[in-house]
């Protein structure tokens, strides 16, 4: 298995507050894996550090040996690490197919110039990305709500429009945060199995932040955990229900029990 | 429906070139020339202003644009000799520049303190007018020339201002004509993927972001297109008074240009030309009520923004749902 993702000695303070503290983990290629970890601990911050969106107080994060920490979001987008976002992170008066249609940016050839005059390349683009957009919607069962309004669907078809969003970038690693937070039994195990054919169809790598333990020991092929920004452990979901530093961190948060 | 665009599009075409002319002509109400110039001229002002909306920005600035432009296109014809067709593009050009060196910092801003950032452009610019020896202070300049004839090749394509036998004809052919060129540019740049990538912007930036738009690049080009028409409008505005001064544009402009998108529609490209002629005829028509002519006027603007808060053009939407 090859490597894609390294996280190295990253550490990010605010002030006096260290948020995450030192963590170190690899991803590898075609993999699904979940960092999980009690309220503040820091998930959300390494997920914010992977994309850009915030840069690191010092360590970095390599994709293919290569930086991309500390650079622009939308640099690291095209390097093809994109984050999915909570559900109310959608282009809201947009329809859901103009949604994903506008989120092929990264794929396009034509330049903003040739967009303007409606160049053949641009042309060819346009054609592309609305044939892509139908795939996608196709892919995740998005065919009753195509022409829909963003702002007046329900959450799990939101939830679904974000990963879509997210596809149309045709990333290597998917960031997903929280692809299962609000969900029922059904919507859950519907999620998990689609994030499943994502990485067996479309060969996406994914990492996921998570607070629903049974579906993140269903899906994920290993499972790092967080406490107070610090890494207590790392390994597959049998070894980590079976950590006892794990098991600690969790009884002493009141919110969440691990689920076995 | 393309079809149906282009029918509407010669017919608007017909009545700005023939129609217009014609009934003025018929009427004999030849101050209707100057009133639609200044249409016509604010509306590619507001025209800009209304991409900047349309990115999710509030500008309040574009009266900055708009006198600079007018200075640079004044100090152009009477210091250097250029020609009133070649200041226009660089005035525009210089504009554009300004607005790359000022968006740079202070597009990273959102919502109400990008405004207020805005806002004090047209002051900043005032004072930097009354500052320069260029400008030449509070005397301005005046005596500007009028437009003289633009041939290409050879071919003349406008004669001579002062040969024409009324100005104010020539000017309202040249105004209508960039009014209906800034407004198809607007119309493409909203009806191609700019447009759809300006959306994103507007609706989340963030997101944009991580799905790969470089939000910082597309921001700062919608704003040097938004202060191109200023500096263009500008241009031609002096040209007609044939002189600038520190207060030929102020912050009270600047609300204007910004009112008149609110009015017609910040959805719609054709709001911001729809809005100024409502505003400016508006403002005209109610000359007659003396004292209370403002009061009237903000009035029925405060009435139009709670009945219609999408703006006039909004109404062809309520038709169709």
């Amino acid at each position: 298995m090859t490597t894609l993702l390294q996280i190295k000695n990253v550490t990010k303070r605010f002030g006096g507050l260290t948020a995450v503290n030192d963590v170190s983990f690899s991803v590898n290629a075609g993999e699904i894996l979940s960092v999980i970890g009690p309220n503040g601990a820091g998930k959300s911050t390494l997920f914010k550090l992977i994309s850009s969106f915030l840069s690191t107080s010092s360590g970095e994060v390599l994709l293919d040996g290569q930086r991309i920490s500390n650079l622009a979001p939308h640099v690291v987008a095209r390097r093809g690490v994109v984050r999915t976002f909570q559900e109310t992170t959608i282009f809201r008066a947009m329809t859901v197919r103009e949604n994903i249609i506008v989120s092929h940016h990264l794929r396009s050839n034509a330049s903003l110039w040739g967009f303007f005059w409606g160049s053949r390349a641009a042309r060819a683009d346009e054609a592309d990305f609305g044939a892509s957009a139908d795939a996608i919607i196709e892919f995740l069962g998005l065919e009753s709500i195509r022409d829909e309004m963003a702002a007046t669907l329900p959450q799990g078809h939101l939830r679904a429009l974000g990963m879509a969003i997210g596809l149309a970038t045709d990333p290597k690693v998917l960031l997903l945060d929280e692809p299962f937070a609000g969900m029922n039994h059904d919507e859950t195990m519907h999620m998990v199995d689609l994030v499943r054919r994502l990485r067996d169809e479309r060969g996406v790598t994914v990492l996921l932040v998570e607070h629903d333990m049974p579906a993140v020991m269903k899906i994920s092929d290993r499972i790092v955990v967080l406490n107070f920004g610090e890494k207590i452990a790392e390994g597959s979901p049998q070894d980590i229900q079976n950590n006892e530093k794990v098991i600690e961190a969790y009884l002493g948060s009141e919110d969440a029990a691990i689920g076995m | 429906m393309q079809k149906k665009n282009l029918v509407l599009i010669a017919l608007f075409m017909a009545l700005a070139y023939i129609g217009v002319p014609w009934i003025i002509g018929v009427s004999g109400r030849t101050d209707f020339y100057y009133t639609l110039t200044s249409v016509a001229l604010l509306s590619i002002a507001s025209g800009g202003v209304w991409l900047t909306f349309y990115i999710g920005r509030i500008n309040i600035g574009q009266g900055a644009y708009a006198l600079a432009g007018g200075y640079v296109s004044a100090v152009l014809m009477t210091q250097y000799g250029f020609s009133f067709w070649a200041s226009l593009p660089l005035a525009g050009l210089f504009c554009a520049g300004l607005a790359v060196l000022i968006g740079l910092p202070i597009l990273r801003l959102r919502g109400v303190y990008f405004a207020m950032v805005t806002l004090v452009l047209t002051e900043v610019m005032r004072l930097t007018a009354l500052a320069l020896s260029i400008t030449q202070g509070a005397k301005g300049i005046t005596s500007i020339p009028l437009p003289g004839e633009l041939s290409v090749f050879g071919v003349t394509l406008v004669p001579d201002f002062s040969t024409m036998e009324n100005p104010k004809v020539g000017f309202y052919w040249m105004a209508v004509t960039l009014m209906i060129i800034a407004f198809a540019v607007l119309w493409r740049i909203v009806n191609s993927r700019l447009g759809h990538l300006c959306r994103s912007l507007q609706q989340n930036e963030e997101l944009a972001s991580s799905i790969g738009v470089n939000t910082a690049y597309l921001r700062v080009i919608a704003y040097a297109i938004s202060s191109f028409f200023g500096g263009i409008a500008g241009a031609s505005f002096i040209a007609i008074s044939q002189s600038i001064y520190p207060s030929s544009f102020q912050v009270v402009d600047s609300v204007n240009f910004m009112l008149n998108c609110f009015l017609g529609g910040l959805g719609y490209v054709l709001g911001p030309m729809l809005g100024t002629l409502m505003l400016y005829f508006g403002w005209d028509l109610l000359f007659t009520t003396g004292k209370y002519q403002l009061l009237i006027y903000s009035s029925l603007l405060i009435a139009l923004m709670l009945a219609l808060p999408n703006g006039v053009l909004s109404l062809l939407d309520r038709k169709k749902a």
